[in-house]
């Protein structure tokens, strides 16, 4: 599913954010990634959604070569991947509905097609009642599961969460984090980056992989001893 | 292609802000001084033509001889002679009462019935337009036809006095064709900058669009549909307000019938340019955002 092999990551002429990081990442698991501030998750995770590709090493995703894809390939491999960003990213001057129903009108699917999918997720993830709400007018929390539900609404192959219940209150989390649950058992692999230690055992065979300074460590095992879920 | 279709959906991820940039009002401004510059330089070209058409094969010839009646029968025999000519078209006699009448309006008396005027030794003119192109063959022919039949006459090609006219007319004409060009790269440049500063403007929904997937082939649409209906609204503007000045100019100028003024209408070709400036200029804006807009996309991951 995803493979990084010898990865390193530098923002220009600085000393290297990501060093000799490898792992391999098997379909319809579940993972989090922890570490401390500054440690590189977000960075990982670029890498990982295609917002940034390695400064060397190997990425290879859904079986494909990224660091010498072209371009225009991008778009197609994008769109099997969800995102939440840590800073929402909402486009502000787009009501909460039409946020979440960017990635399907994106894609194509058609204005019938996408209201049915878009109005049952604005329930779910409780602001049914805030549809036409812009984001600004959202609370932190709000916005948080607007980010969340355009990430999950087309039912994306990879999921990638950086930070996905920093701004809602405990509930809420165990909510979108159940989200993420069945999402995974529909066979999305789901990647979360996370502080909560608290969230991380709420997940039955969630593997755990931990940054330090730039470095990969495996406390878990669950890089070298991938998961079996038959 | 031109304004690219973008479904109603899309179009809200530009937040609608139409007409207040700058751009119309600056492409408004452009395009009708390219118009203006371009209509002018029609008017010029084609006067120049016309004048040069006018005088390229036409002579006078000016007799002066000093007793009035042999100066009008060498006058009358130049003509017949001058007529029977195989390269001359034709060959007129300026009436005496003619020329009284022009040189009258300077004296003062506009029927030439001043005496002083009537009192004055009137050179006898003959008009004379060749045929063809072999103008100093002509020339030397007709030479020696004026020195039989009125020794001492004086030959005046009108190409000598009004030649450099009409090259002054024309090199108007060349640089209000440059202007148009200089104009068009102007109005190019600030698509250019429109273009970018809304990439700027919009980088973080750009950024977002792109993670999501969206190809440059779709935010180029989005944005190329907004600034080419910007830049159409300010073309329109432009083409509409140059209409109005040149109707009016063309108005004024129907109530001078004579001179280089009349020479100096536009003509069908000359309209149809000027209506296909616009339709070049939207067709030119939108591409120019276009290429732009995918060169700028290009260089985001
Ligand atoms: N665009 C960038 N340009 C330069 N340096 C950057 C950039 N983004 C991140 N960094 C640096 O890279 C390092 C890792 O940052 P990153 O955002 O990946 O950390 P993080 O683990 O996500 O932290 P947090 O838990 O606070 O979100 C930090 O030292 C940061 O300053
Ligand atoms: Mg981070």
């Amino acid at each position: 599913m995803v493979e990084f092999s010898g990865v390193g990551l530098r923002y220009g002429p600085d000393a290297e954010v990501l060093s000799d990081v490898s792992f391999n990442l098997q379909p319809g698991s579940f993972y989090f990634l922890t570490g401390a501030s500054g440690a590189g998750k977000t960075s990982l995770l670029k890498m990982l959604y295609l917002a940034q590709r390695p400064s060397r090493g190997i990425v290879r995703l859904f079986g494909e070569d990224l660091v010498s894809m072209p371009r225009h390939r991008l778009p197609g491999f994008r769109r099997r991947i969800g995102v939440v960003f840590q800073d929402f990213r909402l486009i502000p001057h787009l009501s909460a509905r039409d946020n979440i129903a960017l990635p399907l009108r994106i894609a194509g699917v058609s204005e019938e097609d996408l209201s049915g999918p878009v109005g049952e997720m604005l329930s779910w993830i409780g602001l049914g009642d805030r549809a036409h709400a812009f984001p600004p007018t959202l609370s932190g929390g709000e916005q948080q599961r607007v980010a969340i539900a355009r990430a999950v609404i087309a039912r994306p192959q990879l999921l990638v969460a950086d930070e996905p219940t920093g701004n809602v209150d405990p509930d809420m989390a165990m909510r979108l984090l159940g989200l993420f649950e069945a999402l995974n058992r529909l066979g999305t692999t789901v990647v979360v980056a996370t502080h909560d230690i608290h969230l991380i055992s709420r997940i039955e065979n969630a593997q755990m992989m931990r940054l330090e300074k730039g470095r990969l460590s495996d406390p878990t095992g669950a890089l070298r001893y991938p998961p079996n879920r038959s | 292609m031109i304004i690219p279709r973008v479904p109603a959906q899309h179009r809200r991820l530009l937040p609608d802000r139409r007409l207040s940039g700058p751009t119309p009002w600056v492409i408004a401004i452009l395009m009708l001084l390219t118009l203006l510059a371009a209509a002018a330089g029609v008017g010029l070209a084609r006067s120049a033509n016309a004048i040069g058409d006018a005088i390229a094969g036409r002579v006078t010839v000016q007799i002066v001889t000093a007793n009035p009646i042999t100066r009008a029968e060498q006058a009358a025999a130049l003509r017949r002679a001058a007529a029977a000519q195989p390269f001359v078209r034709s060959a007129r006699a300026v009436e005496q009462a003619e020329l009284r009448a022009t040189l009258g309006q300077w004296f003062g008396s506009a029927e030439g019935d001043d005496p002083v005027l009537q009192s004055l030794p009137l050179p006898a003119l003959v008009d004379i337009d060749f045929v063809g192109e072999d103008r100093a063959g002509h020339m030397a022919q007709l030479r020696a036809l004026v020195e039989r039949v009125a020794p001492g006459a004086r030959i005046i090609p009108h190409a000598e006095w009004l030649g450099p006219v009409a090259r002054l007319i024309r090199s108007l004409a060349w640089i209000a064709g440059a202007l148009v060009l200089l104009m068009t790269a102007a109005s190019a440049a600030i698509v250019i900058m429109t273009a970018r500063a809304a990439l700027g403007t919009h980088y973080a929904t750009i950024e977002m669009l792109h993670l999501i997937g969206a190809t440059d082939q779709q935010i180029t649409r989005l944005f190329q549909r907004r600034i080419a209906i910007d830049t159409a609204y300010g073309i329109a503007l432009g083409t509409a307000v140059a209409a109005a000045i040149l109707l009016l100019i063309g108005w004024q100028w129907s109530g001078i019938t004579s001179g280089l003024a009349a020479t100096a209408s536009l003509g069908a070709a000359g309209w149809a340019l000027l209506l296909a400036l616009p339709l070049l200029a939207i067709a030119l804006a939108a591409l120019t955002a276009r290429q732009t807009l995918l060169a700028a996309l290009q260089k985001i991951l």
